[in-house]
């Protein structure tokens, strides 16, 4: 295998480095004793706390050192696969430091931020384990650029087969072409969202979602086709948009998974900053209660 | 009647003028004569043709920079605007007596009466002629009435220039393909081509024009067997041309704006050939014998510039210097003649250059019968290596060297000068990439194999190694140890293959010698030069093209090939049914398995990349296997081996097809490519981004394009090929390979996209730099242009001015830590891997 996945990094190193600091703090926090319930204000809460907002900065370090490019520390899938592992191991760490005491407060609103931004990342770590595979085989060892040329191609071809067909298949095609959406906003990415309309016969544009409709209204042509050479035109026509159907389908598919791998990060990153500010109100105000 | 008549006025005629041009004012100064005592002819009504047609703006580079320039002309580099007109006022100054348009159809005669015939019929009579001509030739005309119109152009500088207008290509080669697709843009543009496709055309230039030409959208047509007939100017308010064109179906009256006819140039050496100088073979580019004083065969007649085998324009000028100098009696030293000093500084002895040139030449039988200019070129382009034993005599010959370098080191670049090594010191070892050759001046080298038993060899005066890796392409297999007293010439590899191709002598001594070390690494380790001279010249050297067929699965092998170079894919059953089972590259056996056990062959076996294969017979490997020394026991292992892995693949049909599409990407030839494994990655176009930012902010690789199967996925990035394409035609020797394999572009680079042209995958681009980046903290703060290629960067002035140089892959050579791309990938998609490691791709497939 040459080919190693973020989890499987050199033998899966990171694994056993969070494991080793998770049994460390396990130790930590049985050691509290009985004098009080464990929390952050033993000499063992500090230490744990320590290590939680120390790792929480290294963890938020990632974006630089992803950005360093010519540094020699490490590779950046190293690094990934560290971020996954101790960052998973945070979640354990910063619940021991907070002795699992909870309430309406900055501490809790700091740790209620932290397993947002864990869980997003859980999030992104199955996407960036799933999605490309998917992404893959929706594409078939094309690009995304091919799968366009393809659709355009197919936009052509169906315009001039339309054009020999009765002129309400050439308004409806024409029409279905001109008004076939794509992507769009955040919603209509992430959930393949279809504005698409087309004219039927006369008056205003109606959905056509999936091309169905288009679909559906040259097939009812058909069965009143006047001539053999017509029959053959919608025929032909009905098979190039039945493609162009599934052309659709797969840019489709392409830009909700592509969408999918990218966005989570929109939401993890600001809200590590938000968790930053948190963090440092957090260790500010404990000092000023001390 | 002329002293001198010096044809063409490019770089090496016009210094030769002004230096003429020069003698005669000195001579006049004393009241001698007025009238001047040569004459420069130029075909073309401009001086320097071939850099008049250069594009607009382009940089013109002053190569090889350790060498001075020796001309009453100034010359630097800069745009070609400015080296033209630094020569036309030079010219002017100097009041050089030039005729333009007139074209020399003939010369005859000896020395001290040449006649020189005009296209015109005027004879012009000179004592001595010295030819500049060039190696471009006058382009080929349309051959029609109307041919010498102003609107019937015979090249094209800017396609930019016309717009809506009716343009007819004439020509079906590149160069009127490029144009035409770069005309039809915003023009209808008619191809006129004589045959019924486009055959002469690379493949890329003939699939876009096919395309093109079916492409309704397209502004591009072509009438095929057809040729023009006649040109007139067009009537008054009807397009300025009227054109009749013989098609297949008839004549045909066309009415256009232009004619832009591309139909080659009329190589200029049946015309050299006609005044009866020799070429030495009929290789195109044989360059004519020429004596110190670049006299050809016929007395009277010298030859200089590229004609003469000296392409760049500073050694161009050099000569026409110096060939005047010497027409006049005047044996003054050459220019290059301190370089050499250099290269001999810290040998044991010391002796004039010349004498030691001339004995430097005489102790290499394989060089002694080259041509006396040619063999200096030879040393100037080469390392001169010495060793000395360890010790007092070994420091005193560093300290010597190093207060010379020191001299040196004022001169940008520095020219090269002795390199001393100390005695047992190894000169290369196995593994490292290096194309250069060497040759044993004197005392001896060791080689060493790399394989246990580690077998030596050893070497003496006249003979040479590293043949392997200069033919071959591959890193060095063996070790090579300076021995005692040695003396050594190391020549790079661009040096060599043109002396190859120009003198039988070295081409056939480096074929033989490489035929045996072959026979030896594979058969006979212990067998010495003399027991394998007989085998070696009964065994044949065979080259294949891209896609030959060595033999066919069912025949009977009666025969093993030694690959040479190139690559060999091997493939069992017929048609679609075919399945590829093994590849094989340079330096291994094909066919062995016909000579040892089963004669019968089990496979096809099909060239992937052009390739040169040493055919051994059954008879001759019969006699090395009887040796007593042969090496047999490992090579039936490997053949057991092979059997194993091949019929495993067989099993495996999806492997060999995967197998199939590397080989179709050029991984045959691959020694470090960018695999990218599409279910890894995430498309963060990170390793884009890390290779711009470790590059001048260009990114040298492009993640989404190239081809996809299985999921692996071949990104268009360079596979740093075993004989780099885009070495093969660098003016100013640009492109390099580092000794651990990375093929780079260095600062000398002149843009002139020779080597784009010649990258069959596609990895080079030209560009101006791009402009410098704030910092990632300051991105990080403040927005703006974050990291990556910005994909529309406007080049400043000073990039402009510059130029657009080539840019590809260097593997990020000299960076520690290795390739960026690959350690910036977050998920592990991203890997650079060699040909050791292609079997273990496809392995992984499995799952």
């Amino acid at each position: 295998m040459i080919h190693r996945n973020l989890l499987l990094f050199r033998g899966a190193r990171y694994l056993w480095w969070s494991l080793v600091l998770l049994i460390g703090s396990g130790v930590l926090y049985a050691t509290q004793g009985n004098v009080q319930p464990p929390n952050g204000g033993t000499w063992q809460g500090y230490v744990l706390g320590s290590i939680g907002a120390l790792l929480i900065l290294w963890l938020t370090f990632l974006g630089v050192r992803k950005r360093s490019y010519k540094t020699t520390m490490g590779s950046v899938q190293g690094w990934t696969s560290a971020h996954v592992y101790l960052g998973t191991a945070l979640l354990i760490i910063a619940t021991l430091h907070a002795g699992f005491q909870v309430g309406w407060n900055l501490h809790t609103l700091a740790y209620a931020l932290m397993i947002v931004v864990i869980f997003s990342g859980f999030f992104g770590l199955y996407s960036y384990l799933n999605n490309p595979v998917l992404i893959s085989k929706n594409r078939e060892g094309g690009s995304r650029a091919e799968l366009f040329a393809e659709l355009f191609e197919l936009d052509k071809e169906s315009r001039s087969v339309s054009q020999k067909c009765a002129p309400e298949v050439g308004i409806a095609v024409a029409s279905s072409i001109e008004r076939t959406t794509l992507g769009g906003g955040v919603y209509a990415q992430l959930f393949s969202g279809d504005e698409s309309l087309y004219v039927r016969g006369t008056g205003a544009p109606v959905r056509n979602i999936d091309q169905q409709g288009v679909i559906d209204f040259v097939a009812e042509r058909l069965p009143r086709a006047q001539k053999g050479i017509e029959a053959a035109n919608l025929q032909h026509l009905i098979v190039l948009l039945c493609r162009r159907q599934a052309v659709l389908r797969r840019i489709r598919r392409d830009i909700r998974l592509r969408g999918w791998l990218k966005m989570w990060l929109y939401f993890h990153i600001p809200v590590t900053f938000a968790l930053l500010f948190a963090l440092t109100a957090h260790i500010v105000s404990t000092f000023v209660y001390w | 009647m002329y002293q001198i008549a010096i044809v063409g006025a490019g770089p090496a005629g016009l210094s030769a003028a002004a230096r003429a041009a020069d003698r005669d004012r000195r001579a006049h100064k004393d009241g001698k004569g007025s009238t001047p005592s040569y004459v420069l002819l130029e075909a073309f009504n401009a001086h320097a043709k071939t850099i008049q047609r250069y594009q607009k703006g382009k940089h013109v580079m002053a190569e090889p920079g350790f060498l001075d320039l020796r001309s009453d002309l100034e010359f630097g580099a800069g745009s070609r605007e400015k080296v033209l007109a630094r020569w036309g006022e030079g010219m002017q100054k100097g009041g050089v007596n030039i005729r333009f348009g007139a074209e020399v159809r003939k010369i005859a005669g000896n020395k001290h009466a040449f006649n020189l015939q005009l296209a015109n019929g005027e004879v012009i009579q000179a004592a001595h002629v010295v030819l500049a001509i060039g190696l471009e030739g006058n382009p080929r005309k349309l051959g029609a009435p109307g041919e010498d119109l102003e609107r019937v152009q015979y090249q094209l500088d800017d396609p930019k220039e016309f717009r809506d207008e009716t343009i007819l290509v004439v020509g079906a080669g590149d160069s009127a393909i490029e144009n035409a697709l770069a005309l039809a843009d915003q023009n209808d543009v008619w191809i006129i081509n004589r045959g019924k496709e486009f055959s002469r055309a690379k493949d890329a230039n003939l699939s876009a024009v096919v395309a093109a030409i079916a492409d309704q959208r397209r502004r591009l047509n072509c009438y095929y067997e057809a040729s023009i007939k006649s040109v007139t100017p067009g009537a008054a308010g009807a397009p300025p041309l009227t054109v009749v064109v013989q098609t297949a179906t008839g004549e045909k009256t066309v009415q256009c704006h232009r004619i832009i006819a591309r139909l080659g140039g009329i190589p200029p050496r049946k015309f050299v050939e006609s005044v009866g100088i020799k070429f030495p073979n009929e290789r195109n580019d044989a360059i004519p014998e020429l004596s110190r004083h670049y006299e050809s065969n016929v007395p009277g007649v010298y030859v200089i510039g590229s004609l003469a085998g000296y392409p760049l324009i500073k050694q161009a000028m050099n000569q026409g210097y110096d060939v005047v100098e010497f027409i006049n009696g005047n044996d003054l030293k050459p220019a290059d003649h301190p370089l050499l000093e250099y290269q001999f500084h810290g040998l044991p002895f010391e002796r004039p250059v010349d004498e030691m040139v001339e004995r430097f030449q005489t102790l290499i039988p394989m060089f002694r019968q080259m041509n006396g200019l040619q063999f200096r070129e030879l040393i100037i382009e080469s390392d001169v290596i010495v060793t000395y034993p360890e010790g007092a005599e070994h420091e005193d010959a560093k300290r010597k060297m190093q207060v010379l370098n020191k001299q040196l080191a004022a001169k940008q670049p520095q020219p090269r000068a002795t390199r001393i090594v100390r005695e047992g010191e190894a000169i290369y070892s196995p593994g490292e990439f290096g194309t250069s050759f060497f040759t044993i001046v004197d005392g001896e080298v060791i080689l060493e194999g790399a394989q246990p038993p580690h077998v030596r060899t050893r070497l003496g005066r006249g003979e040479f190694f590293g043949e392997m890796s200069l033919l071959s392409g591959r890193p060095r297999s063996d070790k090579a140890i300076a021995g005692a007293g040695c003396i050594l010439v190391e020549t790079p590899r661009r040096m060599m293959v043109k002396l190859m191709n120009s003198n039988e002598e070295v081409r056939s001594g480096i074929d033989w010698i490489f035929v045996v070390r072959e026979l030896q690494r594979h058969f006979a380790p212990f067998a010495t030069l003399k027991d394998l001279r007989n085998i070696a010249a009964r065994v044949t050297l065979r080259r294949f093209k891209a896609g030959e067929v060595l033999f066919k699965e069912g025949e009977i092998g009666d025969s093993l090939f030694v690959l040479r170079s190139g690559g060999v894919a091997l493939a069992r059953g017929k048609g679609s049914e075919q399945i590829l089972v093994a590849e094989v590259r340079s330096g291994h056996l094909v066919g062995e398995m016909a000579l040892m056990g089963d004669p019968v062959r089990r496979e096809t076996a099909t060239t992937t990349v052009a390739a040169d294969a040493i055919e051994i017979k059954r008879k001759e490997f019969l006699e090395l296997a009887r040796r007593e020394d042969a090496r047999l026991d490992p090579l039936q292992k490997d053949v057991s081996k092979r059997v194993i892995d091949n019929a495993r693949m067989q099993v495996r049909p999806e492997a060999g097809s995967l197998m199939n599409f590397l080989m179709r990407e050029g991984l045959g030839e691959a020694t470090n490519v960018l695999v990218i494994d599409e279910t890894l990655c995430v498309g963060c176009d990170n390793c884009e981004k890390a290779c711009a930012e470790t590059h001048g902010g260009v990114s040298r690789l492009d993640r989404e394009a190239g081809a996809t199967y299985a999921n692996v996925h071949i990104p268009t990035a360079c596979r740093h090929c075993e004989q780099p394409h885009c070495m093969k035609d660098c003016p100013p020797n640009a492109i390099r390979r580092s000794e651990s394999g990375e093929v780079y572009i260095n600062d000398s680079c002149i843009g002139c996209g020779n080597c784009q042209a010649n990258c069959p995958y596609g990895v080079i681009r030209m560009v101006y730099d791009a402009p410098q980046k704030r910092g990632l903290l300051s991105w990080l703060l403040l927005g703006g242009n974050g990291p990556g290629e910005q994909s529309d960067y406007q080049p400043s002035a000073a990039a402009k001015e510059k130029g657009k140089k080539a840019v590809k892959c260097d593997a990020c050579v000299g960076m520690d830590g290795g390739p960026a791309c690959v350690r910036a990938c977050p998920t592990g998609a991203a890997i650079r891997i060699g040909p050791e490691q292609f079997v273990d791709l496809v392995e992984e497939r499995k799952r």
